[in-house]
């Protein structure tokens, strides 16, 4: 997937940050010297004129790229606005523990006050698992403005089993179709992994929102184009975690370098049993899941 | 609401607009084949609708994207997919096939009506010469040479064109078959359905407008051109039904635990759209219909009125198909573990009203087009005479 020529972070698409009669023995089609044109004339015409019409636009466009994309230049270089951040540098991952999650939600919270995210829309969210003896699943998400959930998911006399909480946000996938389906190049992917929306290009056509298999997406209902997690984009940008992750008070959430070998995600994912979300979809999701139950899709 | 659905799954975001714009892009191509038949196949029995099928196509083009701009969060941008094309998305396409196809269109009708305008030209006044002088780029010459090398152009246009039909509206089926976390969209067989749903959508909406026109201006029908298109139309919605009841059966049969919830989503979510409406009542009967008008020889208004009906009843067949495919995709989480609801609303800007409006845009337009040049041939636009009224 190509970002040339795109400012990264400009796109995040909510960030907080992203600031006449004829002779008749004339032959057919033939112009008339002052006379009004012929068929071959005005299709000549207006060829040339689309063919102008199409190379003002890709000017236009390559204008509106501005700088030349980082890499392109000499070594690489650091992405415009993100001062010594380089994009090349970075690699960014995400590992939820769901045996660790409580369920309080202060990870949707704090999202929802960081990114403002609009009434009943989430950039991430929280499932309860609840599974009755014999199996079947119950399965609710706190909807509430408090992210809370309500005491008793099952009905009264049912024997639970096991219940569990599981975290949920973009996957970042490496091989991200939304981007891949996105018509305009809106919803991208930057060279440190991070699956985004330019707010300046999206047309809202939904494209994206169908073909994630996660239900990370939205149409957001105040600016009318996609919209989801940018993993704080701004902060990590930033050398900052991100909001979801300052927050959780059980350390269930981890967003991490990759390409930082003092990260903590590599002994994470190098001594802990983990599992993708839809992996036989060949999206490559990059949020690993540590603990996750076979119910959980 | 049933079940779990994924928080952001609960309203549907490809509505009703979502439902219109294949439906009309199917006309479209369907239109386009009937045409075809004739400019290119000669298939001389459907002279009759040959120019009234290639214009209906080109005015049905004109307001395809009609539906998209109302869906579009942001239609301002609309161009950028011109503009800013990004080709790993079947999406992408879209700008320039649907242009490349609209030229071809544009041009063949051009080429067909050019000596109707020149006629009109010589006998309208001030304002229809006007009119007519800037359609016809100025050159009002009209010769037996020059329509025989338009027919040449004709004929190679509607080859061209067939191709590029499919191409459009193969690629609308393509849009969702490729959408792989969809299972009731990811299927390689939906573009050839979409396909074929048009070509019989194309028919229908044929047959059924020249009938309803016929009968109007209280014109024969040609007996020999509706004979022939509803033999088109059963022969092709055989094989449409067929490929859509296929491509469930298979999923059906291999039992995978896509099933499991694509069973529910027909069984109860899609129940009453798909299994009662779309199959049971508007694929069974329209094919009994024209099949007992192909295979036994029915007296002309018993087989006009049975045509008739069968083909209304094949246009909301389509649009049935049209609203299960696009709806009924959305209506399951990808949870996998609950269903959602949608209603379109009347007067909101992706509601009922305005899909009404965009729909009968282009049957208007017809008629508009019809009172400068004639959508139909002399012998075709001939009153009944009282012998032939009192057999109909």
């Amino acid at each position: 997937m190509s970002n040339q020529g795109r400012k990264p972070g400009s796109g995040t698409a909510t960030s907080p940050t992203a600031s006449d009669p004829q002779p008749p023995q004339r032959p057919v089609g033939e112009r008339a010297p002052g006379k009004a044109w012929g068929r071959r004339q005005f299709l000549n015409a207006g060829a040339a004129g689309g063919l102008i019409v199409i190379l003002v636009g890709m000017r236009h466009e390559s204008a509106e790229a501005g700088t030349p994309p980082p890499g392109e230049g000499e070594g690489k270089s650091a992405p415009p606005g993100f001062g010594d951040y380089n994009w090349y540098d970075h690699y960014w991952a995400y590992v939820i523990d769901t045996t660790k999650c409580i369920g309080c939600g202060s990870c949707m919270r704090a999202c929802r006050r960081e990114n403002k995210v609009p009434k009943d829309y989430f950039r991430t969210w929280i499932e309860r698992y609840e599974l009755r003896e014999g199996g079947e699943a119950h399965v609710d998400v706190a909807l509430n403005e408090q992210a809370s959930f309500d005491a008793d998911a099952l009905p009264a006399g049912e024997k639970k089993a096991k219940s569990f909480f599981v975290p949920k946000i973009c996957n970042h996938c490496a091989q991200s179709v939304c981007s891949q389906v996105c018509p305009v190049g809106a919803s991208y992917q930057t060279e440190d992994g991070v699956v985004l929306v330019d707010a300046e290009r999206c047309i809202g056509c939904a494209y994206c929102v169908q073909a994630c298999p996660y239900g990370s997406r939205f149409i957001n209902p105040d600016t009318h184009i996609a919209d989801k997690c940018t993993l704080c984009y701004h902060r990590i940008t930033k050398g900052k975690t991100t909001a979801c992750v300052l927050s959780c008070p059980v350390g269930a959430r981890m967003v991490g370098d990759l390409k930082d070998p003092k990260s903590p995600l590599h002994e994470i994912l190098r001594e802990r049993r983990y599992t993708l979300l839809h992996p036989e979809l060949g999206t490559h999701p990059k949020c690993y899941y540590i603990g996750m139950d076979i119910e959980v899709k | 609401m049933d079940g779990y659905v994924f928080p952001n799954e609960v309203n549907v975001v490809w509505t009703v607009m979502i439902v219109l714009y294949p439906y009309i892009t199917g006309l479209v191509a369907g239109a386009f084949v009937v045409s075809s038949l004739y400019h290119l196949f000669d298939r001389h029995q459907i002279k009759a609708v040959s120019r009234f099928s290639l214009v209906a196509a080109l005015v049905f083009l004109m307001f395809a994207t009609l539906p998209l701009l109302m869906h579009l969060g942001r239609p301002d941008r609309a161009f950028n997919i011109m503009i800013t094309p990004h080709f790993t998305s079947a999406m992408a396409g879209f700008g320039y096939i649907y242009s490349a196809y609209f030229i071809v269109v544009a041009i063949e009708v051009w080429l067909v009506v050019r000596s109707d305008l020149v006629k009109r030209y010589e006998s309208g006044g001030l304002l229809t010469r006007a009119f007519c002088s800037v359609v016809l780029l100025g050159d009002r010459r009209d010769s037996p040479e020059m329509r025989r090398a338009n027919h040449r152009i004709v004929r190679f246009l509607a080859g061209l064109g067939i191709p590029m039909a499919c191409l459009l509206h193969g690629y609308v089926g393509f849009l969702f078959g490729s959408v792989k976390a969809n299972p009731w969209w990811s299927t390689p067989l939906m573009f050839v359905i979409f396909i074929f749903s048009a070509i019989v959508s194309g028919i229908a909406v044929l047959t059924f407008h020249y009938m309803t026109i016929a009968w109007i201006n209280g014109w024969k029908v040609d007996q020999e051109c509706v004979r022939a298109l509803g033999g088109f139309l059963w022969g092709f919605m055989i094989v449409a039904v067929s490929l859509e009841v296929l491509e469930v059966l298979s999923i059906a049969y291999k039992q995978t635990e896509e099933w499991e919830l694509l069973y529910l989503l027909i069984t109860k979510k899609l129940f009453f759209t798909y299994v009662i409406l779309q199959y049971l009542v508007f694929s069974l009967i329209p094919f009994f219909l024209l099949g007992i008008n192909t295979l036994f020889r029915l007296r002309d208004r018993v087989s006009n009125v049975v045509l008739w009906v069968a083909s209304v009843m094949l246009l909301a067949q389509v649009l049935l198909m049209r609203w299960n495919v696009v709806i009924g995709g959305q209506l399951f989480s990808k949870s996998h573990r609950g269903f959602t609801d949608y209603m379109p609303g009347w007067g909101t800007r992706e509601g009922l009203i305005v899909a009404v409006i965009i729909f009968t845009i282009p049957f208007i337009l017809l008629y508009v087009f019809h009172r400068i040049v004639p959508l139909f041939p002399p012998e075709v636009m001939v009153k009944k005479s009282k012998d032939a009224t009192a057999q109909g």
